[in-house]
């Protein structure tokens, strides 16, 4: 007879952190080559600049810096980290994979390891994995690490995204809990939207034309996903946890538009007075790292208010795909000091 | 079957209102959403949503460019 693995409770985010581009890239610098300005990119999206990392600066270098400082916030140490998830659509290889590299390189001692591909949603992708992984007792400790750096695909003369995108890496680690501190998550995806937000040729067509693949989209489709479908996506979080929007005090959507998070504040029905994480206006659109640079900045915002840890935060990543994930979290410590090293 | 538009009119002041937070008394069919009313292209497409959603019409992204005006939108939905 086959034994079981015991089962746990529930898991929690332990510790969360993350490194951005070191280059701050204003709206004048992008707007030239699209026909724009600082004054219909500030309204339209919020943005005033985004985080860009130097051109010898990897996926993997902004990763490995994200990942260990989410596992010193964590009190934990590399070797006691057992699988490794990395989010991320800028590694340029399809194998082998991005994670085993990142778990040797943090000397995990040999994690199991894998990249998922689900863009922007792919961070709550990989902690609504994790908890899975954790309550199913397939691991204990679980990294989960969103790493893009988006500028790899950005064509300078697209007017339809490439002035919205940044460069960096968040990372969480997640653990076991006698009680969920990870509500369920509620997770999908919409692949007839597929051609809405992507690359805009496939590397084979990129070798048969000597063109480099960029990222495009038709932003108002994107636009009306975001905030219908992902307001009624984060009403379904929300009650899935046993709870009502009113009880949500920290919003942390994914970084893709001030105007799109405001909208979503609305149509969720969320408390006026709650916590917005608004990391989009300095960074930009990160991808995958977005929600976790989001908390490591709301953690800095809010530091003079001693730690936002135990607060509840409704999570919810959304794009490319169509794909989009949602959860209600408790909010690690925010509050532990960390030696803050130049970034990325 | 055409919709009446006093109804229309209502209703769509009414989602103006919420989107933009201006005065209904200030929103008349003679304005027009971009000039008059300071409504961009996202706060539209959030107009249109809701319009579509509200009076159970479809209105093509192609023919939103159409509607400069409260009173063409108003006619669109009527008629739609
Ligand atoms: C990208 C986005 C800001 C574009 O705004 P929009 O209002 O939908 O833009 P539209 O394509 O409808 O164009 C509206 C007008 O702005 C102009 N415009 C479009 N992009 C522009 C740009 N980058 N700079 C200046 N003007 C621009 C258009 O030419 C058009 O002008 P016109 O009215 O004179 O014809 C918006 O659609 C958006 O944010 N969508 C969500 C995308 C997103 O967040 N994606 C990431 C998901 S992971």
């Amino acid at each position: 007879m086959i034994e079981a693995t015991p089962t746990r409770a529930g898991s929690q985010i332990l510790g969360v952190d993350g490194v951005r581009g070191s280059e701050v890239v204003t709206n004048e610098q992008v707007a030239g080559p699209i026909d724009s300005s600082d004054e219909w990119i500030r309204s339209r999206t919020g943005i005033v600049t985004r985080a860009r990392a130097a051109a010898d600066v990897t996926v993997l270098d902004l990763a490995e810096a994200a990942a260990g400082r989410a596992i010193k916030r964590a009190a934990l140490t590399p070797d006691q980290i057992d699988a490794v998830l990395v989010a991320s659509v800028t590694y340029f290889q399809q194998t082998p994979a991005l994670a085993p590299q990142l778990a040797d390189r943090l000397q995990t001692g040999g994690a199991a390891a894998f990249d998922l591909s689900a863009a922007c949603a792919g961070y709550c992708y990989g902690i609504g994995l994790a908890d899975s992984l954790i309550k199913a007792g397939g691991a204990t400790n679980v990294l989960v690490v969103g790493a893009d750096k988006l500028t790899e695909f950005v064509d300078p003369t697209d007017r339809t995204i490439s002035f919205i995108l940044g460069d960096g890496a968040g990372a969480a680690v997640v653990g076991p809990a006698s009680r969920p501190k990870i509500g369920p998550t509620v997770w999908g995806s919409d692949g007839s939207k597929a051609g809405s937000v992507g690359q805009n040729l496939d590397f084979r067509q990129a070798v048969a034309t000597g063109v480099w693949p960029t990222l495009r989209q038709d932003g108002p489709t994107v636009y009306k996903w975001a905030v219908f479908s992902m307001a009624a996506v984060a009403r379904e979080a929300i009650a899935a946890a046993g709870l009502t929007p009113g009880d949500i005090e920290v919003f942390v959507p994914h970084q893709a538009n001030l105007r799109i998070i405001e909208q979503q504040v609305k149509r969720i029905g969320l408390d006026p007075e709650v916590i917005v994480a608004n990391d989009i206006v300095e960074t930009g659109n990160t991808s995958a790292a977005s929600i976790p640079l989001a908390v490591e900045r709301l953690g800095r915002d809010y530091a003079d208010q001693g730690s936002l840890g135990g607060k509840l935060a409704l999570q919810i990543g959304f794009g490319a795909g169509l794909a989009y994930a949602a959860q209600v979290v408790e909010l690690p410590n925010t509050a532990i000091p960390i030696e803050r090293k130049s970034r990325g | 079957m055409a919709k009446d538009k006093s109804e229309v009119l209502e209703g769509l002041i009414e989602i103006i209102v919420d989107e933009t937070g201006l005065d209904a008394a200030a929103i008349t069919p003679d304005k027009s959403f971009s000039d008059d009313l300071d409504i961009d292209s996202l706060s539209m497409m959030t107009i249109v949503t809701l319009a579509e959603d509200r009076f159970e019409v479809e209105i093509p992204d192609d023919s939103v460019k159409d509607l400069s005006t409260v009173a063409s939108a108003v006619d669109f939905i009527a008629n739609a």
